[in-house]
């Protein structure tokens, strides 16, 4: 196993980083950067909470080694927002769409990678880009009245 | 925030911007790892350990066995049977033989795998028909009764025998509910912070932080005011994290040898074996009806597999007796419940724990009883409907019941009437009522004390403190204290931050389990939040209210109006320092009946649901077009938060109803293997297996709820799958008494029932 220097940009900051060569996005930035947002559910890439942008691709980062990254960008939670809410985590807020918050760091990162792209995304669209997230606790119900609400808010005239 | 008030929670934000702390997001200098080796064996005796290759391993720091942790616990007093290490058995595959302590995770698990274990091999207990036969081995064989069952109880009410005489109906049949566990996105996840004094810290993500607090101290043989337990931002549990963890014990202990901090957290494999879950319950049930629709008798049996230890299962065997009649009205009925130990991982409490399997059998049963006698299956609920303010036969005192309501609700929402038996072919629609507690008369632990209190501390800043050691799990507890002080004062709820669970700093609550906290907490913070009030008032001469952040002190013309801020700093230099404890210990019921100590509750939630569902008769595949669920929660505190818990409940019950098993592989060849440990393998449903969930509330303000609060967590998915069986009989005819209605299993009974046709 060898060691890699990577050159990438997380949440709009260039870092230059020494992993291992088997070291994961996700324990990358959890272990190494402090970016603890990003939630370690599964390991294996089935629950989705390691859900980060990669270049604005949604990307599982608990199945994507570090050394994939270099000279990319990449955008956890923690570069959603700031200072103001964005409009997705507004709308999770006031809809009380995350209760024990472990998944929703995926759920919001997927669903403002989504709106970037289709600001109209249709109902399907959004239960397709959520597809594979798992939410344990509310149903989905909210988390899609959320996601609803934050694609009407960004589309009425402002 | 005012009572009823909609919005986000207090503490919400954190959890949406990636800022919120939970356990395993703590990394503290010198932090070492721990990983655990585990059985390959359902059942076996211990020979040796050599551990010598795993210490030698470069970065290993310490490695434990079960001779470091002799000492048993459990979380109920009367079967504690467990110890944080295998000691001279294992009894499962994956249950916890050494743990290793190292630099980093990686290193601790490469060498917990260097653990070396002789065993002497025993025979297997793989199901509830192993554990009943006397010739199989005995798994806890220094009981004092060498059984395999941790618990029987039969209770007789009434004269069972007489109310079947009087029977126009009796249907026989037997049920079978599958084991399931509770897959919280966070998996179990400790970190322990010894300091120089031999003293423990512990953060875990629980739901029973006192609990925690007294088996850390019990089993690490330390005084309880040398542990302090503490509970972050916890990734959910749905009764998954009720119990004492072999991670945090060995966390603790880990810590307190290595002089270092340390982290356990469990893979999701892991979590898997740590388990808890639903137990498999094979029932049969036996009731009868008059031709007018009055339920006259029930015999109810129940043996349930309950893996290889006790954790809550004495609870469960009294549940399932418990809350088999409620909602309904019934005089002569007894049951028989047994709850075996298996080798299999431990099952526990999860949401709507010991009602759930007994709710799926008498809810079908209620079903095939109405169409034996021709009356509508959700009039035949409607006129056996406990009522408020009585006794049921069993001894539970009933409060306030919104059944009926709930049913006219759920019934009116989705248009069951006219959809009943008119949706066309393979389409159907059923209905399904259930009953909740909310919270234990009786604490775990015999004792006088309160069962929660909360302290509030008012000061010149403006802030209103609560201090608790409630557990919110994401449930929203924190926000329901902060609403309920804040309603109380007329201030902002954000002005009214919460400590919780702290086991230094927090008064006791006993946890969140049982559908408690908000009937318990709630109270007790409201019993704060008034005696505050009262110190303000009395600090003024005249009328005093409470309202928008202003306090306005007299009338009309002497009217004086000022920020609540200016009136605490005033009421404080009348009285001093405003510091205020409130608590809840529930009513002193009497009970008739002696054996009743484990079920009875303050008081009871209610719940209707209707399910629509699509059969496909080629593929045997059901699709859940929408449920509608009324839940009668006393009073909606902040009804965002409850149609979330509605909502959540009845997911959870989509999941148990069409996909969700523990499944083992059986007696030939390697037995007791999980066969589904992974979240892609143990089947849960995504986005796209989730039908609309529509939750309704029904308020009955409870004469004793906090506002008449009562509990939404669990109740409501109790009626979701025998609701959905019920849709499924009037969509294609057929009766599904095993769950999960997966494709073969419906194409299995569609078969049968074409045979029985031909």
């Amino acid at each position: 196993m060898s060691d890699l220097v990577l050159d990438l940009t997380v949440n709009g900051d260039r870092q230059r980083v020494l992993v291992r060569s088997n070291t994961t996005l996700l324990d990358l930035l959890r272990d190494q950067l402090g970016l603890t947002g990003t939630k370690a559910g599964c390991d294996i890439g089935d629950c989705g909470a390691c859900t980060v942008r990669v270049d604005g691709e949604p990307r599982l980062s608990c199945i994507t080694l570090a050394a994939e990254v270099d000279g990319r960008a990449v955008t956890t939670i923690e570069g959603i927002g700031g200072p103001e809410l964005h409009p997705v985590q507004q709308a999770f807020h006031e809809h009380v769409a995350a209760q024990c918050g472990f998944c929703t760091p995926g759920f919001v990162v997927n669903l403002v990678a989504l709106f970037e792209e289709h600001p109209d995304a249709t109902d399907e669209q959004i239960t397709e880009a959520l597809g594979a997230n798992i939410c344990r606790c509310t149903g989905y119900t909210k988390i899609l009245a959320a996601a609803q609400q934050a694609r009407d808010a960004q589309k009425a005239p402002s | 925030m005012k009572l009823g008030e909609r919005g986000g929670k207090i503490d919400g934000l954190p959890k949406i911007t990636g800022s919120a702390v939970f356990t395993g997001d703590l990394s503290l200098p010198g932090m070492l790892h721990a990983a655990f080796h585990r059985s390959p064996h359902p059942h076996a005796r211990i020979v040796s350990i050599d551990t010598s290759k795993a210490l030698a391993v470069q970065g290993v720091h310490a490695v434990l066995t079960g001779a470091d942790l002799p000492v048993n616990y459990g979380v109920i007093p009367v079967a504690q049977d467990e110890h944080a290490l295998a000691t001279e058995k294992v009894r499962f595959v994956g249950e916890e033989v050494a743990c290793v302590a190292a630099v980093d995770r990686a290193t601790a698990i490469a060498a917990a795998r260097l653990v070396e274990v002789t065993y002497e091999l025993l025979r297997p207990v793989l199901s509830i028909e192993d554990a009943l036969d006397p010739e199989k081995p005995v798994l806890h064989d220094k009981r004092r009764k060498a059984s395999n069952i941790l618990r029987r109880v039969h209770q007789k009410y009434g004269d069972p025998d007489a109310g079947f005489e009087r029977a126009d109906v009796v249907i026989d049949a037997a049920y079978d509910y599958p084991g399931s566990t509770h897959v919280p996105l966070e998996p179990q996840t400790a970190v322990a912070i010894p300091d120089a004094q031999g003293r423990l810290e512990l953060w875990s993500s629980t739901q029973i932080p006192h609990y925690l607090h007294r088996t850390v101290a019990r089993v690490l043989e330390l005084r309880p005011q040398d542990v302090r337990v503490r509970k972050p931002d916890v990734g959910a549990g749905y009764g998954g994290k009720s119990d004492p963890f072999a991670n945090e014990l060995c966390a603790a202990k880990l810590a307190l040898v290595t002089g270092r901090p340390v982290r356990c957290v469990l893979d999701r494999e892991e979590v898997f074996y740590a388990h808890r879950g639903r137990h498999r319950t094979k029932m049969t049930l036996s009731m009868g009806v008059t031709n007018d629709g009055e339920i006259t008798a029930a015999r109810f049996t129940a043996d349930a597999e309950g893996g290889a230890y006790a954790s809550y299962g004495v609870v469960t065997a009294y549940y399932f007796g418990v809350f088999l009649p409620l909602p309904y009205k019934l005089d002569h009925w007894q049951f028989t419940a047994r709850r075996c130990y298996t080798n299999h991982p431990p099952c526990g409490p999860k949401r709507g724990h010991g009602a759930i399997q007994p709710r799926f059998a008498l809810e079908l049963h209620m079903n095939k009883l109405a169409d034996a006698i021709g009356m509508d299956p959700a009039e035949l609920r409607r006129r056996n409907s406990v009522e408020p303010d009585t006794e049921t036969s069993n001894g539970l005192r009933i409060t306030s019941v919104a059944l009926n309501e709930c049913l006219d609700a759920a019934m009116e929402a989705s248009g069951y009437r006219e959809k009943r038996g008119n949706l066309g072919p393979n389409r159907g629609i059923g209905i399904a009522a259930s009953a909740y507690m909310c919270g234990a008369l009786h604490s775990i632990y015999k004792n006088e004390m309160p069962q929660s209190a909360v302290q509030i501390c008012a000061d010149r800043s403006g802030l209103v403190r609560i201090f608790s050691g409630t557990a919110d799990i994401g449930q929203g507890s924190n926000h329901m204290l902060a609403h309920l002080v804040s309603g109380e004062l007329g201030i902002p709820a954000e002005d009214c931050p919460v400590l919780e669970a702290d086991t230094h700093f927090t008064p006791v609550d006993l946890g969140s389990y049982s559908s408690r906290v908000t009937f318990f907490a709630g109270n007790a913070a409201l019993n704060a939040a008034r005696k505050l009030k009262e110190a303000i008032t009395s600090s003024f001469d005249g009328d005093v209210r409470f309202e928008d952040g202003q306090v306005h002190v007299g009338q009309g013309d002497d009217l004086k109006s000022m920020p609540f801020r200016d009136a605490v700093i005033h009421a404080e230099g009348v009285h001093g320092t405003l510091g205020f404890v409130g608590h809840y210990t529930p009513p002193k019921i009497g009970s008739r009946f002696r054996r009743q100590s484990v079920g009875p509750s303050p008081a009871y939630s209610f719940t209707a649901q209707v399910a629509e569902v699509t059969v496909d008769p080629e593929t045997g595949f059901v699709t859940i077009d929408r449920i509608w669920c009324a839940h009668d929660c006393g009073k909606a505190i902040n009804p965002t938060i409850v149609e979330g818990q509605i909502e959540g409940s009845v997911y959870m019950g989509v999941g148990e109803a069409l996909l969700e098993e523990h499944v083992f592989t059986g007696p030939k060849g390697h037995g007791g293997l999980h066969r589904n440990p992974s979240i892609l393998e143990y089947k849960i449903p995504t986005i796209h297996d989730t039908p609309p969930i529509e939750a309704i509330l029904i308020e009955s303000n409870d004469p004793e709820g906090p506002h008449g609060a009562k509990e939404a967590g669990e109740g409501p998915q109790l009626a979701t799958v025998p609701a959905i069986a019920n849709a499924i009989h009037d969509a294609c005819g057929i009766w599904l008494d095993a769950a999960p209605f997966t494709p073969d299993r419906v194409l299995r009974a569609l078969e049968r029932a074409e045979r029985g046709r031909r």
